[in-house]
């Protein structure tokens, strides 16, 4: 029980991820959850205005019901799951952090400095989770894939698409992370 | 009923990602400064296995439980898709997870939704802007 509560380590963690993908390959699906942002523009009736929108979105009903469950599991997890320490970041990142404005380093999941309702209230608060939102948005849909349907699903099947999408991931991350979080905080 | 079974894998993975610390904004910054092991590890081992498991799967020729052959189709060929789109979803991802759904867990509804909404205002955009060039009705994931 004491390993349940506390974090799991990584050889533990993506052997279990990479069964969620096995068990939903063997239920004859395929892992992906961006592309519940497409059945969602579709069900609201994104389709009235484009043909990308307009497919069977009833076929896609399962891949919700797994981002439920992704909620329920990752609420469960929070709450019944965990022991509460904070995330053991390296010392490095804990000074990066500190230099950038970030005060409470792995204390939560989630900086308090962008998702506390109250950095969500100011101006530059909110321009950072919409622009932010689309920019995940438009890109999955672009490349096809999130970090499930890519970099889990996509490698394992050594698909060419995905290690281009994947490299495009780390481009974009690296970017942002060196580059312009600094000119933001 | 049938859902149930996607139900319970939605519930396990998201358990999986919060006790993994994959959902946490805090591990991907530090991925993305190469100062920790611990997302490679995650994403390599993930891959690792499935990759074994996915080959023992064409080997043995093993159904799915519809009755087919249980394998993943391939994606449609391209580069300046996949790239440009890798590179904008990075950019976004630094702000805010991979994994929308599991927000709501700590930080509300409101904020949750707020965050979905503009990602799918995104992804609406995106394809209105796209809409005549390609055809894209057999696009996945």
């Amino acid at each position: 029980m004491e390993f349940i509560l506390k974090p799991w380590p990584w050889y533990v963690s993506g052997p279990l991820i990479a069964s969620v993908l096995i068990l939903l390959v063997l239920f004859g699906k395929t892992f992906g959850m961006s592309s519940n942002l497409r059945t969602l523009c579709s069900i609201g009736g994104a389709g009235k205005y484009t043909s990308f929108f307009r497919f069977d979105w009833k076929a896609q009903r399962w891949n919700l019901v797994v981002a439920l469950g992704a909620v329920i599991g990752g609420f469960m997890a929070t709450q019944f799951l965990s022991d509460n320490s904070n995330i053991k970041l390296s010392q490095q990142t804990i000074d990066d952090l500190y230099n950038l404005g970030f005060n409470t380093p792995g204390n939560t999941i989630l900086p308090p400095e962008i998702y506390s309702l109250q950095s969500i209230l100011t101006i530059k608060g909110i321009a950072i989770l919409i622009i932010a939102g689309f920019l995940v948005g438009f890109g999955t849909r672009y490349a096809g894939g999130c970090t499930s349907g890519h970099a889990i699903t996509g490698l394992s099947n050594f698909q060419i698409p995905s290690i281009i999408a994947v490299i495009g991931f780390f481009i974009g991350g690296l970017l942002m992370t060196h580059f312009m979080l600094p000119l933001i905080f | 009923m049938k859902f149930l079974k996607f139900l319970f894998v939605g519930i396990f993975f998201g358990i999986i990602l919060v006790k993994s610390e994959a959902v946490s904004w805090y591990r991907i910054f530090e991925m993305f400064k190469f100062q920790s092991f611990h997302m490679y590890g995650i994403i390599g081992s993930a891959v690792f296995t499935g990759a074994t498991a996915l080959w023992v799967i064409k080997k043995f020729k093993i159904k799915n439980s519809e009755g087919s052959l249980a394998i993943l189709s391939p994606k449609e060929t391209g580069f300046i898709r996949y790239i440009m789109g890798g590179i904008i979803f990075g950019l976004g991802i630094r702000r805010r997870l991979p994994w929308t759904h599991v927000y709501f867990i700590r930080y509300r509804c409101v904020r949750y939704a707020n965050r979905y909404c503009s990602c799918n205002c995104g992804n609406f955009c995106l394809w209105s802007f796209k809409k005549q060039t390609t055809t894209l009705n057999n696009f996945r994931t």
